[in-house]
């Protein structure tokens, strides 16, 4: 279980993230959803421990992470896994290389256990045949689901999804979404998933939050998203260029409405 | 304008010294993480590599010429003086002090130390150093102990390379044009070498090694947005290793000729 509480972080005098409070329990798949900018992947960052809270608390499974030494938070970290927006992998090792990567850091396995456990997390995600590519041969879509088994080789507790369907044509999208949904199924992963995207959110969540100015404002089940009365939730749910979001934006950067 | 010009200058000190504060901080946690286990010695070796025998070719090519000008410069003067029989000595001297690990560290910083920036500075805005530390690696041990130790092993051992070639350019000169005997050359070199100039100048590189690295692996580290901020952290990486390789020179000189008298 993930809690956080009172959860604030600014860059220069911007308020990014403003006593947050978000709780995830075991096994669930929580979707966070909010406008571009509006925190969600500064979110999974202080979580995860890239970046270091203003005050507030993140406890992960009881223990409070915001006060752990680095070489502490290391070991929580060892039962998370996170993948990035654009898949962040390492452009100097082929993908064999990048699977493996947790496995050769950390572990002393041989050769042949190496490779099958490659093989193995690759096609869980569906791919083949393509360890000894490099990630500039991958299309944007086989980057993310490189970057999901590189995580998965960790047999993590937690994954953090950012923007797991940004930038991929609609298949490999729902592809996505089926693998999150899967590996939440089998596996019994916490998983918080940053997005925009609404299909993907009423897909793969359990429940959804909405974050506006560094806040949940609302949070409940797919259903009880998708019929909300919340004219903020509902302006960004249904996509809609007039209403109280932009409005708001008009009177913060000081233009007439 | 003088209180312009205070505010100004005050303000370059300010961050000429933040920026030191900086790197001496970054020298403090790669030397604290050396000791530090895991101990992969193949990444030290994979960056090495990149330093060593890929900055030979360029680095011997220069040191050459540089023997050749420095004999043709000394012949100019010293035919005056009929003292053409000292140019191999001064060649020698100011070689293995001064030119060599100077010029070595300067052609290094301008191809090793903008590359460490620009593939760092990358990694940075990929996303793949917060990936190292999302996997609960610590970029520091990762991406800097490595470079770090690549660079203050070989700079010493390319420099040495480079106080011979330039050796052979002094000696084609001095041979061909100044008809100096191949055999008195090497005479006239080894007698006017002490043990302490090869030293001195091969214990500069070290620290020029360790400049080099610090300044492009925190120029890599702190790139702020996405290509635009790669190419002119690049820039900044090598044209402040230049101006630190040089302030260190001076410094080492100083501290040599004035405390050591060597």
């Amino acid at each position: 279980m993930i809690e956080i509480s009172r959860l604030c972080k600014t860059f220069g005098s911007n308020i990014v993230l403003n006593n947050l409070n978000l709780t995830i329990p075991e096994g669930e798949t929580k979707v966070v959803i909010g406008r571009s900018g509006t925190g969600k992947s500064v979110l999974l960052k202080n979580i995860i421990g890239i970046l270091k809270p203003d005050s507030g608390s993140v406890k992960i499974g009881g223990v409070e992470v915001t006060s752990l030494s680095e070489r502490e938070y290391n070991k929580i970290r060892m039962k998370m896994g996170m993948v990035f927006q654009g898949g962040a992998l390492f452009d100097s090792m082929n993908v064999a290389e990048n699977v493996a990567f947790v496995l050769n850091e950390f572990m002393s396995l041989d050769e042949k256990t190496v490779r099958e456990r490659v093989a193995k997390y690759l096609a869980m995600v569906g791919l083949q045949k393509i360890e000894h590519m490099m990630p500039s041969q991958l299309s944007g879509g086989m980057k993310k689901r490189v970057s999901l088994a590189r995580v998965l080789c960790m047999e993590p507790e937690i994954i953090f999804y950012d923007e797991p369907t940004t930038g991929v044509d609609p298949i490999t999208a729902d592809a996505i979404n089926n693998l999150i949904v899967e590996l939440s199924h089998k596996l019994k992963v916490t998983s918080i998933v940053v997005t925009h995207d609404m299909s993907s959110a009423y897909k793969v969540a359990d429940s959804i939050a909405m974050l506006y100015h560094g806040q949940v404002i609302a949070e409940g089940t797919p259903d009880a998203i998708r019929h909300t009365t919340h004219p903020v939730v509902k302006q960004f749910i249904h996509g809609e260029a007039q209403g109280p979001i932009t409005e708001d934006e008009n009177l913060i950067f000081g233009h007439i409405k | 304008m003088l209180n312009y010009l205070a505010t100004f200058s005050g303000g370059i000190v300010f961050r000429f010294f933040r920026y030191l504060g900086e790197i001496t901080l970054l020298l403090g946690q790669t030397l604290y993480l050396i000791f530090v286990p895991p101990f992969k010695g193949s990444r030290v070796l994979i960056q090495a590599k990149r330093v060593g025998p890929g900055s030979f070719l360029i680095s011997a090519l220069v040191a050459f010429f540089i023997g050749m000008i420095m004999a043709l410069q000394m012949a100019y003067q010293m035919t005056k003086l009929s003292a053409e029989i000292y140019i191999p000595n001064v060649i020698a001297v100011s070689l293995t002090r001064e030119l060599a690990p100077v010029l070595t560290a300067l052609i290094v910083a301008g191809r090793i130390g903008a590359g460490i920036t620009a593939e760092l500075g990358s990694m940075t805005v990929t996303e793949q150093v917060e990936a190292l530390q999302a996997f609960a690696v610590n970029p520091v041990k990762y991406l800097v102990v490595p470079r770090f130790l690549a660079l203050v092993l070989m700079l010493p051992v390319l420099t040495i390379f480079a106080d011979l070639v330039g050796l052979v350019g002094g000696f084609i000169i001095c041979v061909f044009k100044l008809s100096i005997s191949p055999p008195l050359y090497f005479t006239m070199v080894i007698e006017s070498l002490e043990l302490k100039d090869i030293f001195t100048g091969l214990f500069k590189t070290i620290f020029f090694g360790a400049i080099i690295a610090l300044v492009g692996c925190h120029q890599g580290l702190n790139v702020k947005s996405g290509a635009e901020g790669v190419g002119l952290s690049t820039t900044t990486s090598v044209v402040v290793s230049f101006i630190l390789i040089i302030m260190a020179d001076c410094l080492f000189t100083t501290v040599f000729y004035f405390i050591f008298q060597v």
